[in-house]
C-alpha cells in the first residue's frame, strides 16, 4: 500500500520539539526543488524564496494543529494546505485545527500567495511533514509497547498493534517529540488518499457566514486611530502645497501631514511600485470624521517631472525612467498604433518566418486590444500599523509578506525581527495585494502620529491609485500555403508599459516558421500582476486568432489545435517550449467529450471554445451563448482543467466557476480609462462589474484525472474564458470581436 | 454630535455621533459590529446590507439620524454560530471564496425569503443583482437561496 520514497535532500530540514504541556511539535523547512514559479513571471523574486516551512502540533489531549503558512485570499489554502499534511499524518479531519501563521521568514519562509503557487509549492513539504510526524508517533508507540515499529499501524489518529494495544496520537505525542526525525518516510500512494480528493468544507466557513472580524478592515486595537490618505488626482501629478487648517478644526481630527512613501534616491525593491510618492495623511477618531475632514483639505497639485529610479535585478542595478505628462486613453491608442509600425525586439524565431510569409498563398492578420483593468477587490486597501522607536506591528491583508518585510525593515530602520506582521484573511487579492506601498504608508502615519492607526482607502482611492492590469495590444499573422497548411506564424505584442508576449508558449513549438517580437511604451500609470498576468490578454487574442485561422483552413477549431499539439508532441520545433502538449491535448479531449463537441444534438448551439496553458496547468472552456433582449449572454459553460491531483474538489470547482464568471465579466465590461492623467472610473457606478443576473445558468467543471503532483489552479482557468467568449460572440453575432471590453464601449479605440 | 438610542439585534445601544454618520460606520467604528462591510460607500455593491424592520437596506447611505425607533438587524443578529437556515444553506453549498461580500449577500437573501418564501429564479436574480461578488460565487449564492427556501 505504501511507496518507498526518498524524501529529503541535504537542503531540507525538519525539527521536532516538545510542546508546552508535553505534546509534539514538528517544524519544517524545505528548499523546494520544484519549479515554483512560471518562467518569465512579470515580477522579480529574490533569493531563496522557495524555502517552505510549516508546523504540525499534536497535544496530549489529541488536538492536531496545522499552521497554514500562506495568506488566504479566497483560494482556499487554509483548508487545502492542512488537508495535505492531515492525509499523510492519518488523522481524523474533524480533530484538525487550522491556524493562520504570522509572518516569520525564519519559520515559514516566503509565504507568497500568488502565481498559483501555494498548493504546488507546499505539496511535497506538507506530505513529508505529515508522514514524518506519523512515523515518529509509530516509533514512540513501538518503544512504549516494546514491539517492532513495523507491526504498528495507524488509522485516523489511532495507533494499533496486533496484540490489541491501541493509543491515540495524543498519548504518544510527548514521547514522539524525543524521537529522531526520520531520514526517509513512506508516502501514501494516491490510490490510498482519503482526505485529499475528498471535498472538505471551508475551515472558516462558519466565521464567514456569521460576520466574524476576519479581515484587515475589521482589525482594531485599543487607542487605534483611523487614517486616510489623499493622493494626487491624476497620474503624472504631485503635491505642491496644502492647507489643512479647516480640516484640523473638524470634529475628531487629530493630525494632518504629508508623508513620503519611499526615500528619494533609494533603490526600488521587489513589489515596491511607486505610483505617487507623496501623500497627505489625515488621522482622526473615526472613519466618517476622517472622510469629512479630507473633503475640506485645500491642496495644490502640480505636474511631476520625469522620474529616474534604480532597481536591483539579479544583482545588477537597472535604471528605470518614469515619463512626465498627463496621459489619456485616446493618446495611448494613437501611440500604440505608432509603435506597432516600428521594428520590435525579437523574442523568439524558429525557421525562416519571413520566407514563409513571402511565399504564403494567404496571410491572415488581426490586431487585438485590451484596456487597463482595476483589481477592485471587494475589501478596499487597508492596513493597521503601530510603529514605535524599537519595534513595529503591522496587521492586515497582503500577499507577499516576505517582500514587505524587507521594505519595512529598510524604511523604518528596524531589524526584521522587530517587525511583526500578522496576516488577516484578504477580501480578494488578484495580485493587487502583492504591492505593499500601503503598509509603508500606514507605518509612516503611525510613526508620525505616534499612535496605532488603521489606514483605510475609500473605494475611489482604491480604484484610482494605479497598479492596474496593463493596456495591451497584439498583432497576429498566419501564413497559409495553397493547400491551406499553416506554414508561418508571427505575433507582435505591445503594451503600456509592458509587453504581453510569452514567446515559448503554444503555438510556438508547433509551427516550423515562427516569430514572436514585442515593444513597450513607458508610462506613469503604474501596473501590477492581475490574475494570470499577461496570459489574461494573450489567451483572448491568440485563442480568437486561432479560431479565425481554423475557419480560413476549413478546420474545426478544436481539431486545428489538436493537430498542432500533436506536431508539438511528436516533432517539436525548438527545444524550450514551456508547455506539455500531451496535457494540453488531454484537456481538449475532455472538453470535447463533456461538451458533446460536434455532436448533432448541439448543432444549433452558438459555441465558442478556447484552451490555454499558464503557470503550470491547463484549462479550456466551451461557452454557449445566446442573445437575450438583443444582448449577448453566456448561458452555459463547460470547463476542463488539468491541474494534477485536485486536493479539495468542491473548493476547486468553486474557484474554476469563479474564474469563469470573472472572465466573462472582465471581457464583457472591464475597462479603466484615463483623461488628462486621471482615471475616468472611480467606483462601481461607472466601473461595471458582472452581477448575478449576468452569469451563466450552469458552469460544469471537469478535472483531468491523473496522479501528477498539483500544478496550481487560481489563475489557469481565467485566461481562456476571454478567448472562448470572443469565439462565441462570433458564432452568435456573425462579427469578430477584437477589442476588449466586448460589450461595453468604454475603453474602445477610436478609429 | 447628537445622542441616539438604537435597537440593534434586539439590544438597545447608545451612541453620540454626527447625525449624518452612515449607520455602517456607527456599527463598525462605534459599536464593534464588524460583520457589516464597507465596499463602495455609494450603495452600489451591497456589502453593507443590513435590515431595517426586516427590510434589506444599504447601511452606507443611511444616516444614523434617519433610523429613529426602527429595528436594525446585522449579520451578527442572525445567529451566534451560523444556525440560521440561510447561513446553513451557505455552509452546505460552501459558497464563499474570499468571503468579504457574503454577509451582505446573506442579509439580502434573508430579507428576500422573509417577504417571498418561494422565490422564482427571476426573483432571486433580480434581488441579489444588487450585491457584487468579485470572486464570482453567484451560482452558489443562487443555489444556497433555493436550498434555504426549502427549509
Amino acid at each position: 500500500m505504501m511507496e518507498n520514497k526518498k524524501t529529503y535532500t541535504r537542503r531540507s530540514f525538519i525539527q521536532s520539539s516538545v510542546l508546552a504541556g508535553g505534546g509534539l511539535m514538528l517544524s519544517f523547512s524545505w528548499f523546494s526543488e520544484a519549479k515554483a514559479v512560471e518562467k518569465g513571471l512579470s515580477f522579480n523574486l529574490m533569493g531563496d524564496w522557495n524555502q517552505l516551512n510549516g508546523y504540525i502540533q499534536i497535544t496530549t489531549d489529541n488536538i492536531v494543529k496545522i499552521m497554514c503558512p500562506n495568506p488566504e485570499f479566497g483560494q482556499n489554502v487554509m483548508t487545502s494546505l492542512p488537508m495535505i499534511a492531515a492525509e499523510e499524518l492519518d488523522v481524523d479531519w474533524k480533530d484538525v485545527k487550522v491556524e493562520m501563521a504570522s509572518h516569520d521568514n525564519v519559520k515559514f519562509g516566503n509565504q507568497f500567495t500568488g502565481g498559483s503557487n501555494s498548493v504546488r509549492a507546499y505539496w511535497k513539504p506538507l506530505r513529508n511533514a505529515g508522514a514524518s510526524a506519523r512515523q515518529m508517533l509509530i516509533e514512540a508507540a513501538a518503544q512504549t509497547w516494546n514491539v517492532p515499529a513495523s507491526e504498528i499501524t495507524t488509522k485516523v489518529g489511532i495507533l494499533s498493534h496486533s496484540s490489541g494495544k491501541t493509543a491515540k496520537y495524543g498519548e504518544m505525542a510527548a514521547k514522539a517529540a524525543s524521537i529522531a526525525v526520520p531520514k526517509e518516510v513512506k508516502l501514501k500512494s494516491p490510490k490510498d488518499f482519503s482526505i485529499i480528493r475528498n471535498s472538505r468544507k471551508n475551515i472558516e466557513g462558519v466565521k464567514i457566514v456569521t460576520g466574524k472580524p476576519l479581515f484587515g478592515m475589521d482589525y482594531s486595537m485599543e487607542g487605534m486611530q483611523i487614517a486616510m490618505v489623499q493622493h494626487p488626482p491624476a497620474f503624472g501629478m504631485k503635491l505642491k502645497s496644502f492647507d489643512a487648517s479647516a480640516a484640523l478644526k473638524m470634529p475628531g481630527i487629530k493630525d494632518v501631514f504629508s508623508i513620503k512613501i519611499f526615500e528619494e534616491g533609494s533603490n526600488r525593491g521587489a513589489f515596491e511600485t511607486r505610483t505617487f510618492n507623496e501623500l497627505i495623511a489625515i488621522v482622526g477618531k473615526s472613519t466618517w470624521e476622517v472622510m469629512n475632514a479630507r473633503k475640506v483639505l485645500k491642496v495644490d497639485w502640480e505636474i511631476a517631472p520625469e522620474r529616474k529610479e534604480f532597481m536591483m535585478v539579479r544583482g545588477n542595478k537597472v535604471e528605470e525612467i518614469t515619463p512626465y505628462g498627463l496621459e489619456s486613453t485616446d493618446l495611448h491608442f494613437e501611440k500604440m498604433r505608432e509603435w506597432a509600425k516600428k521594428p520590435a525586439k525579437v523574442l523568439r524565431r524558429d525557421g525562416d518566418p519571413e520566407n514563409a510569409f513571402n511565399n504564403a498563398a494567404v496571410v491572415i492578420e488581426r490586431t487585438y486590444n485590451a484596456p487597463f483593468l482595476a483589481h477592485n477587490c471587494m475589501e478596499p486597501i487597508n492596513f493597521f500599523a503601530h510603529v514605535e522607536a524599537d519595534k513595529a506591528l503591522f496587521v492586515g491583508p497582503l500577499q507577499a509578506p516576505n517582500f514587505a518585510d524587507a521594505t519595512l525593515a529598510a524604511r523604518f530602520g528596524l531589524p526584521a525581527d522587530k517587525i511583526e506582521i500578522l496576516m488577516t484573511r484578504m477580501g480578494g487579492g488578484f495580485g493587487r495585494r502583492a504591492y505593499h506601498h500601503y503598509m509603508v504608508e500606514a507605518g509612516l502615519i503611525s510613526q508620525r502620529a505616534k499612535t496605532p492607526i488603521k489606514l483605510i482607502y475609500s473605494r475611489e482611492d482604491d480604484m484610482t491609485y494605479g497598479i492596474y492590469r496593463p493596456m495591451y495590444t497584439a498583432t497576429y499573422r498566419a501564413a497559409l500555403d495553397v493547400n491551406k497548411n499553416l506554414i508561418g506564424f508571427h505575433v507582435t505584442g505591445g503594451g503600456i508599459p509592458e509587453n504581453p508576449i510569452h514567446a515559448n508558449r503554444f503555438p510556438a513549438g508547433a509551427v516550423d516558421n515562427y516569430l514572436a517580437d514585442g515593444w513597450e511604451i513607458p508610462s506613469n500609470i503604474t501596473i501590477g500582476a492581475f490574475r494570470a498576468p499577461r496570459s489574461n490578454f494573450n489567451a483572448a487574442a491568440e485563442q480568437s486568432f486561432l479560431d479565425e485561422v481554423a475557419e480560413a483552413m476549413g478546420k474545426d477549431p478544436i481539431q486545428l489545435r489538436l493537430d498542432l499539439l500533436k506536431k508539438a508532441k511528436e516533432r517539436p520545433v525548438g527545444s524550450n517550449n514551456d508547455y506539455d502538449p500531451g496535457r494540453y491535448i488531454g484537456v481538449l479531449e475532455l472538453l470535447m467529450e463533456k461538451s458533446g463537441w460536434g455532436k448533432s444534438e448541439n448543432a444549433g448551439k452558438k459555441r465558442g471554445v478556447a484552451a490555454y496553458f499558464c503557470h503550470a496547468s491547463y484549462a479550456g472552456h466551451v461557452v454557449d451563448m445566446v442573445l437575450r433582449d438583443g444582448l449577448p449572454y453566456v448561458e452555459r459553460v463547460i470547463s476542463a482543467v488539468d491541474c494534477g491531483v485536485v486536493v479539495n474538489p468542491d473548493a476547486a470547482t468553486n474557484m474554476v466557476q469563479g474564474a469563469v464568471v470573472d472572465g466573462i465579466g472582465q471581457s464583457f465590461y472591464g475597462a479603466l480609462t484615463h483623461k488628462n492623467g486621471a482615471a475616468e472610473q472611480n467606483n462601481f457606478h461607472n466601473y461595471r462589474m458582472i452581477r448575478a443576473n449576468e452569469v451563466p445558468q450552469k458552469i460544469e467543471v471537469h478535472f483531468v484525472q491523473n496522479d501528477i503532483d498539483p500544478t496550481g489552479l487560481g489563475e489557469p482557468p481565467f485566461p481562456p474564458v476571454f478567448g472562448a467568449v470572443a469565439n462565441a460572440l462570433f458564432q452568435t453575432t456573425g462579427q469578430r470581436y477584437y477589442n476588449q471590453p466586448f460589450v461595453s464601449d468604454q475603453g474602445q479605440p477610436k478609429s | 454630535m447628537a445622542k441616539y438610542s438604537l435597537k440593534i439585534n434586539g439590544k438597545t445601544q447608545q451612541v453620540d455621533v454626527d447625525p449624518l454618520t452612515p449607520i455602517l460606520w456607527v456599527l463598525r467604528d462605534h459599536l464593534n459590529l464588524q460583520g457589516t462591510k464597507y465596499g463602495c460607500g455609494i450603495a452600489q455593491c451591497g456589502a453593507c446590507t443590513i435590515h431595517l424592520n426586516g427590510m434589506a437596506v444599504r447601511s452606507c447611505q443611511l444616516p444614523v439620524s434617519s433610523i429613529g425607533r426602527q429595528e436594525i438587524t446585522t449579520i451578527e443578529g442572525l445567529s451566534e454560530n451560523g444556525t440560521h437556515p440561510v447561513q446553513e444553506a451557505w455552509l452546505e453549498h460552501d459558497v464563499a471564496q474570499c468571503g468579504y461580500c457574503q454577509s451582505g449577500q446573506i442579509m439580502t437573501a434573508v430579507a428576500l425569503l422573509k417577504n417571498n418564501p418561494n422565490p422564482s429564479d427571476e426573483d432571486i436574480e433580480a434581488t441579489i443583482s444588487g450585491n457584487i461578488c468579485r470572486c464570482g460565487t453567484y451560482l452558489r449564492i443562487k443555489e444556497a437561496i433555493k436550498t434555504a427556501a426549502k427549509k
